[in-house]
């Protein structure tokens, strides 16, 4: 059994691929090197990151997969779902191993498997193009935090950047510790620390722009006008916003006290 | 802004635009140009959902509720001692930008009671979309409404700017419009859909020779009939539907469940529930005449001008044609597999694609996410050919009912609960 070690990016996951091929590796484990775990009678395979490897794989996968099979592999990747890279390293195998296009093949596991992380991913990445809420801070940035099950800020750059082409933004993904920022031209990968205690009024008074409060409070009316009482439905309320996502949601947010 | 004035103008205005359940920001063609603000193309986003489980997706408001018509089944009717309140052109341009830039909301859904006039009411709502498209540069989505009795010019413009229009029936029958809403006819409703369809296809036509023409309400048009203020069937529901949806072009028709808001002895009465399972039954059966090839005769008809409530449409029709089944879902065409009860789009999409490697079994169908203890009863296996059992459809119907935890359950249980 060997143990194959890359870096935890998606660059470092092709290279790996690449290099079990070349060496004609077998009965592979992944493992990302912050996790040094304890397989003590394995072969350990160091694999350093190689873009001009990881862009051959990625363009044998294209030339069997349809465009959207193979945005999917990149989509599951970033579920960070456990063994992901082991089950789509089991994919790849399989589609490498056809002369056909094999991703309509749904009860082959992997086949479905990566599918259906592909698929969560997605719906993490729209729930986020809907769940990110914009402050507005005195220097006339917009920033939001968020905090997606799967690593998406990838999949939705495009999309805010396509939609807020005139106003600087920020998403800050709380969990993974890194944001991406659009400066009116460009976006870019930006790491920082992010005061958690954003929500205080103290802080709104301080950072935010002076009409911030007043359109978080007209939010808050308005989400709370449009109710109707006599349909109340708490279940398909949660099962829309489930409550992991409150805590960034400015209507699910009492209103500020003073 | 004048802050608190504006945060009650909000309150009352919403208010009373959230019966109106158009929800939907999809199907636009527009994008950003010139690094402005906004971008509308192709798929919808339900940014929050209120405590009822709707979605919000609009920034969802009247412009006025001022109104001169005094229509039994709508909360702003001239009659009713409700709070009024206007909102300035500049307000809502405002309040849609502001919410816009936090990611509030995809667009703006703007409606209006009818002051003064039609056209007086109709030019206020464009100027509004005007200046939005025109001085602030936004692209996001913008739905307004059409205002029955608005010169066609005036609907001209409107489509200019907006992504959809709509012009409401709110009553499925003439009958029931005379009787709650005494200074409306049909034809009144029936006149601008038609003028915007015809504008609408002109516009597609157009496209297609010049494709820099100017949009023209690229999402195309929808309508909504309140259901359950009076005593249509669903047929004459689901008949009407199929009308605006064949002879008007409609993208989407919406059924809104009436909700109490009256003492009128001409409506149900304050405190009767909201209609929500035939609601929820309409839009079900909306959905196959859309999306699964179904023809509107084939769910009601005069022997059957009811919607069952305890079981969905797809299933009612599968058991009042059991000679259609069982079906090999290994052989048979798509249009077959979607009449399957279990067996949704998205579904029968997966079996056509996963039947090409091998032959499917029933723990294929069950790893596909296929509600199978609801579709066993229709499918054919070649072999082991074990599940075939010669059932009634009441039998199908009473295992189906028995395994299921419906989320009407509740509503339909004929045991008496003493406490």
């Amino acid at each position: 059994m060997t143990q194959v070690i890359y870096d935890s990016t998606f660059e470092g996951w092709l290279s790996a691929v690449f290099e079990i091929y070349e060496l004609k590796l077998e009965d592979v484990v992944f493992a990302k090197s912050e996790v040094s775990n304890a397989l003590l009678f394995s072969d350990k395979h160091l694999v350093s990151t190689d873009l001009v490897k990881a862009k051959r794989v990625l363009n044998g996968l294209k030339q069997k997969l349809s465009k959207e099979g193979f945005a999917n592999i990149y989509r599951a990747f970033l579920s960070e779902i456990d063994k992901i890279d082991e089950t789509l390293f089991q994919y790849v195998k399989y589609i490498f191993s056809s002369s056909i296009n094999v991703e309509g093949d749904l009860s082959n596991s992997p086949v479905l498997e990566v599918r259906k992380a592909a698929h969560l991913t997605g719906r993490e990445s729209h729930r986020m193009e809907a769940f990110v809420r914009f402050k507005l801070t005195k220097d006339n940035l917009y920033y939001a935090i968020v905090e997606p099950d799967c690593d998406v800020l990838p999949l939705i750059e495009r999309h805010f950047k396509n939609r807020y082409a005139d106003q600087r933004w920020l998403i800050y993904d709380a969990k993974r510790k890194y944001g991406i920022y659009y400066d009116l031209e460009n976006t870019t990968s930006v790491q920082l620390e992010f005061n958690a205690n954003s929500n205080s009024s103290k802080f709104l008074a301080e950072i935010c722009d002076d009409d911030e409060e007043f359109f978080q409070n007209l939010w808050r009316r308005y989400f709370s006008s449009v109710n109707i009482e006599s349909r109340k439905n708490t279940k398909l309320h949660l099962q829309h916003m489930p409550k992991r996502y409150w805590k960034n949601l400015t209507e699910k947010i009492p209103n500020l006290k003073r | 802004m004048v802050h608190e004035r504006v945060m009650e103008k909000l309150a009352i205005l919403a208010d009373a635009a959230k019966y109106d359940v158009s929800c939907s920001s999809s199907g636009s063609k527009r994008e950003n140009k010139g690094k402005g603000l906004g971008d509308a193309l192709g798929k919808g986003i339900c940014h929050a959902y209120t405590e009822d489980g709707r979605c919000v997706s609009l920034l969802k408001i009247l412009l006025t509720n001022h109104c001169i018509f005094d229509c039994a089944y709508c909360v702003s009717r001239k009659s009713n001692d409700v709070k009024r309140a206007a909102f300035t052109v500049q307000e809502v341009v405002d309040l849609t930008i502001g919410f816009y830039r936090r990611n509030y909301i995809e667009g703006l859904f703007l409606s209006s009671g009818i002051f003064d006039n039609p056209d007086y009411t109709m030019e206020r709502l464009v100027r509004i979309v005007k200046k939005l498209r025109l001085e602030e540069n936004f692209n996001g989505y913008i739905h307004l409404k059409a205002i029955p009795g608005a010169s066609d010019e005036l609907l001209k413009e409107a489509g200019l700017y907006a992504d959809r229009l709509s012009v409401n029936v709110e009553m499925p029958t003439e009958q029931s419009l005379k009787l709650l809403a005494p200074d409306k006819n049909h034809i009144d409703v029936i006149k601008p859909m038609e003028y915007l369809k015809n504008e609408i296809v002109s516009y597609k036509e157009e496209k297609k020779l010049n494709y820099k023409a100017p949009l023209f309400a690229p999402a195309g048009q929808s309508t909504q009939m309140v259901i359950g203020a009076t005593k249509e069937n669903d047929m004459e529901i689901l008949g009407m539907a199929n009308y605006f949806y064949e002879q008007m072009n409609m993208k989407r028709v919406y059924y809104s469940g009436y909700v109490p808001i009256s003492y009128d002895n001409r409506l149900p009465a304050i405190g009767t529930p909201v209609p929500m399972i035939r609601e929820n039954r309409l839009y079900q059966a909306d959905w196959l005449i859309r999306f699964y090839g179904f023809n509107v005769n084939e769910i009601v008809g005069f022997d059957q001008p009811n919607l069952d409530l305890d079981i969905d449409p797809k299933l009612g029709w599968a058991l009042r044609n059991l000679n259609q089944f069982p079906v090999d879902i290994n052989t048979a065409d798509l249009e077959l597999i979607l009449r399957i009860p279990g067996i949704g789009v998205r579904s029968a999409y997966k079996i056509v694609a996963a039947r090409k490697f091998k032959r499917l079994q029933p723990e294929d169908l069950q790893k596909l996410g296929i509600a199978y203890s609801r579709s066993k009863y229709f499918l054919a296996f070649a072999s082991p050919f074990q599940l075939q059992r010669d059932l009634t459809s009441i039998q199908i119907k009473d295992h189906i009912l028995n395994t299921q935890k419906s989320k009407y359950k509740n509503d339909f249980s004929n045991q008496l609960s003493l406490f």
